[in-house]
């Protein structure tokens, strides 16, 4: 290996790093404030690049029909538990307009701009409405029933989701690959190193929604409030902070930094109905770097996890995920002998 | 709602053994015997997990990879090195149990989240060495592995192979009832809670989190010999991270913990599986993805209406286990240390300090117990009593200062070695197995005083021990006027009866003393004179007793002497009259006229 090849290849996990690190946030924040661990994460990734490569094919991408599916039955569920509860209509009603008002209209507009050849900016815009829509819609479906159960069944319950979505994706895609045109086809630099423009968008949309996230949560009532929620749970619902709400907030923004991540991704690799799960495991890889708190710690262990995995994959590719989750164990390790703790009285 | 008696419950257990066993024999279509063998190998595998997870509460994905090394070591024996496939299990078991404690010593140390997170890297990792290797055929695997033969016969078939699956799986599933149902199975269930309590009462966690982690990586290995004789090949697909998901998957399904969830979460997955495979192209013209689909969708449903497993909708029915103390009448004392001589200095603590970073929580504080002594310690809410324990017992270390225990310095060691020297202690927060019954919560006081290993336990010969135990448990219980309780599962009584079952444990333990904190919260006024009467009359018997009490009337009545502390530091020390007249106590108490 030269230093040419060295540099390429750094640049490349540097790149991937940076989205497995938004991933590896998004998966920090679920956990934070709901204590799922949120396996079906690289699903959005997968949706947002498939979506935006059928809007470039001129086809109505699946994920209109899915966001209807997933809508209808967010709305017969708020139904039978309205019915059940005898709550007044009004209430059901205004439940209902709240968790399927957006997805609806994103799938709709989604629906129109497919024969319309937009330009890519704009698909890339309809994309991460339309994909950010599902993340309330499975929280309400999959988690919330479930919200004061342990960690171990939210974590089964994932893997229940993961499939339902694998499946779907497979239905509404089919098993082509497709790759997404890059958003910048310019390279920098000269001689043996250059930079490509795409690893530049990469970088620069990550330190975007990075900064995006700090003031969200440092700024904003509703940040604070997820991070109350986030710190105690039964304290902030004793302060009027909704956990259901808590909830729903935070899955729109893991699904939407998901499909920001696929629309990154998506012209670096041949995204397939089912990429989603490694890349989302990756991100988890991430978020335990941080022991599931930390957002610096697991950006850090984003931007080693795509060191090792662009390296790993010249030396040894048949080998590399074996290395990539291998490697992870003495970091493991040394995170769980460095935070010792008395399991505190609570 | 009327429970079925324990009869009945018997005697429906041996008819579906009986009909589990006469099934091959009958004209049942081979695709059920099939998918009853498939089944029976899962089962092994969840019953690991039931002990891993459920009851030892260690998630693992990884348990597919050691169904892989109990079958690929065995394919490899009887095909490449000709051995017969009992030499293969042999083979599988002792290589499983070299990668499990190489793992277990690298993995188990590690807490919460992180556990996991180890088992999937070295699923996928095992996986993915497995499948490149040369010698053992790469992604195509082994092919031409022999049958298993018993007596001479050849377990060629689907109908043979059944026997030997389903016997395999329901002597594990008895022996893991076995296991949980005896002193290392109780050290088992209390490492789920966090293990501070465990350790206090002497159990040494990390041992038993190995223990429960080889057990079930040796069940997982025994299901892979079968699984790769029964199959007459092996490859890399069946072992890899899926698999070890769906594992955890039929545990969850069927009631993680339960003996019977694994078999009910197995056999619902399969069937679940391959019926969606069967009906839903009927139903929906469609094939492949819908079926994944559906059976997410399921899987989720059925967690949000019975999140305890299907299992549980059954045990819910079930009667609590009744202990019989005839049944141990005749059971020898648990030996007994040597009790301290009267006013031997017991304890003995000098300028113990501790900070927090910049808070100091203790201020070097000094104070002595002397055997057959009651010593209260008082003070306002967050005065370090309870870090003073801490200290005491070990779970926290000094920043400086000394501990000695009878004669013997004592601070810097583990609180399990202190808990063996003699000391006992109870918690300001009552920390217990909820789901397990007063009696077994209190054996587990007893735990150090026996000897019994997971083996012992799982072939039951353990048993003589066990009532012993048992004896003991019961002794004390009966000893706080709480035996009439015994049975039930300590998660439903009252606070105040938590406590007093908390002490009736560190009794158990065999102490010289017993550091007791706020041990009267929540009782009644009878209850009160009650246990105060039980702890005079530990003191005339020589014991020692430190308490942290709020409730002035019982610690002034009770108490020898009383030491006070206000914000970390000692603040005076004396008779209870002389604590009640001091000046200091009254402002530290009721604030300063101004």
């Amino acid at each position: 290996m030269d230093a040419t090849i060295a540099t390429v290849l750094m640049l490349d996990g540097i790149g991937n790093g940076a989205v497995y690190a938004l991933l590896g946030m998004a998966i920090v924040l679920v956990f934070a404030v709901t204590r799922v661990i949120l396996i079906p994460q690289g699903e959005f990734v997968a949706y947002s690049a498939l979506t935006l490569a059928m809007l470039q094919l001129g086809k109505v991408p699946g994920t209109v029909w899915l966001a209807l599916l997933l809508a209808g039955l967010a709305l017969l569920r708020e139904l039978w538990e309205g019915l059940r509860a005898g709550r007044p209509w009004a209430r059901t009603g205004r439940e209902i307009a709240r968790l399927c008002a957006w997805p609806v209209a994103a799938a709709g507009v989604v629906g129109w701009a497919a024969a319309q050849a937009l330009p890519l900016w704009l698909q890339a815009l309809l994309t991460l409405a339309l994909v950010s829509s599902l993340g309330p819609l499975v929280y309400r479906l999959a988690y919330q029933p479930l919200a004061d159960a342990s960690v171990l069944l939210l974590l089964i319950v994932s893997v229940g989701v993961h499939f339902a979505l694998v499946g779907l994706s497979l239905i509404f895609f089919g098993p082509e690959g497709y790759r997404t045109p890059p958003f910048s086809d310019a390279t920098l630099g000269s001689g043996a190193v250059t930079v490509s423009g795409q690893t530049l968008v990469v970088l620069g949309a990550s330190v975007l929604l990075v900064v995006g996230l700090w003031l969200f949560f440092s700024r904003t009532l509703a940040g604070k409030a997820l991070r109350a929620t986030a710190i105690h749970r039964l304290g902030a619902r004793l302060m009027g902070v909704s956990t259901e709400h808590a909830g729903r907030t935070a899955f729109a923004m893991a699904a939407f930094i998901g499909a920001l991540s696929g629309l990154l991704i998506g012209p670096t690799m041949t995204v397939t109905y089912d990429s989603g799960f490694l890349i989302g495991l990756k991100g988890f890889v991430a978020a335990i770097f941080g022991g599931l708190a930390s957002y610096p710690l697991a950006g850090a262990g984003a931007l080693l996890v795509g060191l090792l995995d662009s390296f790993s994959s010249f030396w040894a590719s048949a080998y590399k995920d074996a290395i990539v989750f291998a490697a992870i164990i003495p970091v493991l390790l040394l995170r769980s002998l460095t935070d010792r703790h008395v399991d505190d009285d609570e | 709602m009327n429970t079925p008696s324990p009869k009945a419950g018997r005697v429906a257990v041996v008819v579906a053994i009986a009909v589990l066993f006469a099934l091959p024999a009958l004209p049942v279509p081979e695709f059920w015997i099939t998918q009853l063998d498939y089944i029976g190998l899962y089962v092994l595998v969840v019953l690991g997990l039931v002990l891993l997870t459920g009851v030892a509460g260690l998630t693992s994905f990884g348990q597919a990879a050691f169904v892989g090394l109990g079958a690929y070591a065995s394919a490899y024996a009887t095909t490449a090195l000709g051995w017969s496939p009992w030499a293969g299990l042999a083979a599988g078991l002792v290589l499983t149990l070299a990668v499990a404690l190489v793992l277990a010593g690298v993995t188990l140390r590690m807490s919460g989240h992180y556990l996991p997170l180890a088992t999937i890297a070295w699923g996928l990792a095992l996986f993915f060495l497995v499948g490149n290797l040369e010698f053992l055929g790469k992604f195509d695997g082994l092919q031409g592995v022999p049958p298993v033969s018993v007596g001479g016969l050849e377990l060629k078939t689907g109908r043979t192979s059944y026997v030997l699956i389903w016997l395999l799986a329901l002597a594990a599933a008895v022996a893991l009832r076995h296991l949980l149902d005896s002193r290392p199975g109780r050290a088992m269930r209390a490492l789920k809670g966090g293990v501070l309590m465990a350790e206090a009462m002497g159990v040494a966690t990390l041992r038993y989190k190995v223990l429960a982690f080889v057990v079930a990586a040796l069940y997982a290995s025994v299901s892979g010999w079968l699984f790769a004789h029964y199959q007459r090949s092996v490859n890399p697909s069946p072992f890899g991270l899926q698999m070890g998901i769906e594992y955890l998957f039929m545990a969850v399904l069927g009631g993680v913990g339960l003996v019977g969830g694994a078999f009910v979460g197995a056999a619902a997955v399969k069937i679940a599986e391959d019926q969606l495979q069967n009906w839903l192209p009927a139903l929906l013209n469609t094939s492949g993805p819908v079926e994944l689909v559906v059976f997410g969708m399921v899987l989720i449903l059925v967690l949000q209406v019975t999140p305890d497993g299907l299992w549980s909708l059954v045990t819910r029915r079930l009667p609590a286990r009744r202990h019989d103390p005839a049944a141990w009448q005749e059971a020898e004392p648990l030996p007994r240390a040597r009790p301290p001589a009267p006013g031997e200095l017991v304890l003995s603590v000098q300028a113990a300090r501790k900070q927090f970073g910049g808070l100091v929580a203790v201020n070097d504080v000094g104070f002595d117990v002397r055997a057959g002594e009651i010593v209260g310690l008082i003070g306002p809410n967050g005065a370090g009593k309870s870090t003073l324990f801490n200290l005491v017992t070990g779970v926290i270390p000094l920043t400086s200062g000394r501990v000695d225990y009878r004669g013997q310095r004592v601070d810097g060691k583990a609180s399990r070695a202190i808990a063996r020297l003699g000391v006992s202690r109870t918690f300001q927060h009552v920390r217990m197995i909820p789901d397990m019954s007063v009696l077994e919560n209190v054996a587990l006081g007893a735990h150090r005083r026996g000897a019994g290993g997971v083996l012992r336990a799982m072939l039951r010969l353990d048993r003589a021990e066990e009532r012993r135990l048992l004896a003991e448990a019961w002794r004390q219980l009966e000893r706080i006027g709480m035996a009439h309780l015994a049975d039930e599962p300590a998660g439903n009584l009252a606070l105040g009866q938590q406590r007093l079952m908390e002490i009736a444990r560190a009794l158990c333990t065999d102490p010289a003393l017993m550091l007791l904190d706020e041990p009267a919260a929540g009782l009644r006024l009878k209850e009160k004179q009650a246990l105060a009467g039980v702890l005079a009359q530990l003191r005339a018997e020589g014991m020692s007793l430190l308490l942290v009490e709020h409730d002035m009337d019982f610690v002034m009545t009770l108490t020898d002497r009383i030491v006070v502390v206000e914000f970390g530091t000692k603040l005076t020390e004396g008779t209870p009259q002389e604590v009640r007249d001091n000046p200091a106590v009254r402002a530290a108490y009721l604030g300063v006229e101004h």
